[in-house]
């Protein structure tokens, strides 16, 4: 009797926090995906079962971050399911359709979703010392045109990626200065840090390439496997190594930061940087190696998209545009979990990969899935269904005493 | 009874971990004054001019170049005006209503972002608001035809006004309602109103253009003629200085007036201060909190109805991928602290370095696409040496301490 009146009690806008319910609303839109394209709606354009579908899967997502592990995860390979019988069934339809849904589609998920993996990863070291890193976009861009200019001059990919890497890594480091030590607003640091790197990539390659990337820099290879049957082969048998790379980086992170003493004291620097003082951690050690750790991994980030299957060898002015930003809502989305952060990265690669091949079809498609991650994600802060939890301490500058 | 509050007057130590953006913002207010500022414009040109010199380039000469290009050199030829008699005074005329040009707009990007620093919030969404004031200007300017020009450049100002005040709310109302911090959500609502705006100038979209030759590049329509804002110095032709200078001009008045002789600015600030004094004192907090963010959008939203009307008069998706306008105006709100006559500075600062370093460039001392690259630069510096002015603050207070009025505040302690 009690829970019935407990439950009368509670007011709806209470149990519409709840995560569950937020579960329940995702299965749904799963199967709302599904029935969406069958009659009788019969939507003839794949695009709404999908967008359905993706949000019923960000829901999902965002259910098991925050506690709802099992029913959160089954929500969203239902809202997965839910987009493959709308794609089948639109399918039927039209011809074209099946050029943009093939094993390319997948491939090119995680090619565009490797630079958000490592951006979110990145993010989430900084802001789990308790340094918020909004300067990801700028060290993202950084590693972008840095390691074009270590794979040109050096002659291999691997000291493009190393020179990138490293060019984040004092970005980041300049910026833990500031934000650490002097204690400036952390806001206001990202934001120099951003107009920095537009500043210092567009003057170097300005003066050392004119604007214009000639000869072949050596690009990231691929990594082939074959014997895994047509499908597989076409959407993961060719992806580039950095992607790999970036799989594993999300398990490593989740081992470092949860398993191990050295995670413990990171989250303990941001959650409550007194209290971890006083145990005897070194605080600003703590956040400086957090800092410059994120701008490495960002910048590795920004390597791949120059030096990547995408970016083959070229650089462009402000070449990661918004790409950081990106990392930085899924890291948001995933509420500051690897697992979190890793789903909400793929899922948004998913989206932009469906708007590069919607372009050639429907121009404003395109653009829909294009803003879909920034959408997702403003709802997602907006807290209306659960709330994101960030580091008590993060953007609060500690103070020895 | 709780303790009472130990000390109202805050030591930077105690701000800068404590305090609230705004107790910060007014606390390196009082302190510095205007020598901080200008100590880090030198400083951030030095280091752009050690940029240039590494380079192999004299920065002298690169300055001197931007300084020309800017139109600054019309001071020693105030007389001349523009296009009307050739040579370099007629140049100077032309480059500086130029640089007033970009002035206008930073002028109100900057009050944009500086209005919300004084409500204690970040708004670094003045980039988003911006697209949404130009495309709203566009959209009223290219329609209504056959309507006077005064009602329409009046309706087609307000419109853009408004439409930045509204998206600027969103993250007011996300702020009030649910707690959503306003740095993420302005940032996503910047990429939000950039694919917006790419998608309503593009091809296929309600704002491309009608002509049948540019059928195939992404631009809107140019607005009609009654939309176009006057122009009061130059030529028409040439494009000169419009009126949206002088609207720029209002709306710093209309800035100071705001924050410091309302009601309705002395409450805002109440709350950016310490909102929970603010609530005590019979301040309702949300109400305020979306009232900022709506004022800030709307300065924004003002900038983008001027440019659209004053000289742009028409748009691209090209155009949407390189502005920065409503990023550089966090720089400019930055170094003019805040107040109405930095603001002013500040965006003069910058309106002549972004023009300076592109088309007004001269001779070949430095190439404009490497010049433009470095207002990047000297603008990140400014950012980030500004944002850490708490350590000269810090120098500042410790010998301010060693004074009378520092000793007096430990009474207790003194043995005579």
């Amino acid at each position: 009797m009690t829970t019935w009146s407990q439950r009368l009690d509670n007011p709806v806008s209470e149990r519409l926090r709840d995560p569950a319910t937020t579960g329940y609303v995702a299965i749904g839109l799963g199967a709302f995906a599904a029935f969406l394209a069958i009659p009788p709606v019969e939507a003839r354009s794949p695009a709404w079962p999908i967008a359905v579908g993706i949000l019923a899967v960000a829901l999902g997502i965002w259910t098991a971050t925050r506690g709802r592990q099992r029913l959160g995860w089954g929500a969203a390979v239902g809202g997965l399911l839910g987009i493959g019988l709308g794609i089948l069934a639109t399918r039927s339809g039209t011809g074209n359709l099946e050029t943009v849904f093939d094993a390319t589609l997948i491939d090119q998920t995680f090619g565009l979703a490797t630079p958000l993996i490592f951006g979110a990863i990145a993010g989430m070291f900084s802001e789990r010392s308790g340094v918020i890193n909004i300067g990801l976009e700028g060290m993202m861009l950084m590693g972008a045109f840095w390691g074009v200019y270590g794979s040109d001059k050096g002659g291999t990919w691997v000291l493009g990626l190393l020179i990138g890497m490293a060019s984040g890594g004092v970005l980041a480091l300049i910026y833990a200065y500031f934000a650490i030590h002097l204690r400036a607003d952390q806001i206001v640091g990202g934001t120099a840090v951003n107009f920095l790197a537009l500043g210092i990539t567009g003057y170097f390659f300005q003066q050392f390439y004119n604007g214009q990337v000639s000869g072949n820099p050596s690009t990231i290879p691929n990594l082939h496997i074959s014997g895994l049957g047509h499908f597989l082969e076409n959407s993961i048998g060719n992806l580039s190594l950095l992607t790999w790379a970036s799989f594993l980086l999300v398990i490593v992170a989740y081992v470092v930061l949860f398993k191990t003493p050295i995670g413990l004291r990171i989250r303990a620097c941001g959650e409550h940087p007194r209290a971890a003082d006083t145990v005897g951690i070194n605080v600003y050690l703590v956040r400086y190696c957090c800092v410059a750790l994120s701008g490495l991994l960002v910048a590795a980030g920004g390597v791949y998209l120059s030096l990547g299957p995408q970016g083959n060898g070229t650089f462009i002015f402000n070449m990661t545009s918004g790409k950081g930003f990106i990392a930085l809502a899924a890291m948001i989305f995933g509420n500051w979990r690897p697992a979190g952060a890793f789903a909400a990265a793929v899922l948004f690669g998913f989206s932009s990969a469906l708007a590069l091949k919607l372009q050639i079809y429907s121009p404003q498609a395109s653009t829909l899935f294009q803003v879909l991650p920034y959408v997702l994600t403003l709802v997602a802060v907006a807290g209306v269904i659960g709330r994101t939890v960030a580091p008590a301490a993060d953007g609060k500058p500690y103070a020895k005493q | 009874m709780t303790e009472p509050k130990k000390d109202l007057v805050q030591s930077p130590e105690e701000a800068a971990s404590s305090g609230t953006l705004a107790a910060r913002l007014s606390l390196s207010q009082r302190a510095g004054g205007v020598a901080v500022p200008l100590a880090t414009v030198i400083l951030a040109f030095l280091i752009g001019g050690l940029v240039v010199l590494a380079t192999g380039h004299n920065p002298l000469l690169a300055y001197r170049d931007i300084f020309n290009g800017a139109g600054l050199n019309w001071i020693f030829h105030p007389t001349t005006n523009t296009a009307i008699d050739g040579g370099v005074p007629a140049q100077a005329a032309f480059n500086l209503t130029q640089t007033l040009l970009q002035t206008s707009t930073l002028i109100l990007t900057g009050l944009a972002v500086a209005f919300a620093f004084r409500c204690g919030m970040f708004n670094i969404g003045g980039q988003g608001q911006y697209f949404i004031g130009l495309v709203v200007a566009n959209w009223i300017g290219i329609s209504l035809a056959g309507l006077n020009s005064f009602p329409h450049i009046l309706l087609a100002i307000a419109a853009a006004t408004l439409a930045g005040a509204v998206w600027a709310g969103i993250a007011g109302v996300l702020k009030a309602t649910t707690g959503a911090h306003e740095v993420i959500s302005t940032i996503m609502l910047n990429w939000i109103a950039y694919y917006l705006a790419s998608w309503l100038f593009g091809v296929g979209g309600p704002l491309h253009n009608t002509d049948p030759t540019q059928a195939t590049s992404p631009v809107s329509n140019p607005i009609l003629e009654s939309a176009k804002l006057p122009v009061i110095w130059g030529s028409t032709t040439l494009q000169g200085l419009s009126a949206g200078f002088l609207i720029a001009i209002a709306a710093l008045v209309v800035y100071w007036a705001l924050i410091n002789r309302t009601t309705l600015g002395y409450e805002v600030r109440a709350v950016g201060f310490n909102p929970d004094a603010a609530a005590y004192g019979g301040i309702n907090v949300k109400k305020n909190i979306i009232r900022a963010m709506a004022i800030s959008g709307a300065f924004a939203g003002l900038a983008g109805g001027i440019d659209m009307l004053g000289y742009l008069f028409k748009y691209g998706q090209l155009d949407v991928q390189v502005s920065q306008v409503g990023f550089i105006g966090i720089a400019v709100a930055l170094l003019g602290r805040n107040t109405a006559l930095g603001v002013f500075l500040g965006a003069f600062i910058f309106g002549g370095l972004l023009y300076g370093t592109t088309q007004g460039l001269t001779s070949n001392v430095i190439q404009p696409e490497l010049s433009q690259q470095l207002t990047y630069i000297i603008q990140g510096l400014v950012v980030l040496f500004i944002g850490a002015d708490i350590l000269i603050l810090y120098v500042w207070n410790s010998r301010k301490r060693l004074r009378p009025r520092g000793a007096a505040r430990t009474p207790a302690k003194a043995v005579y």
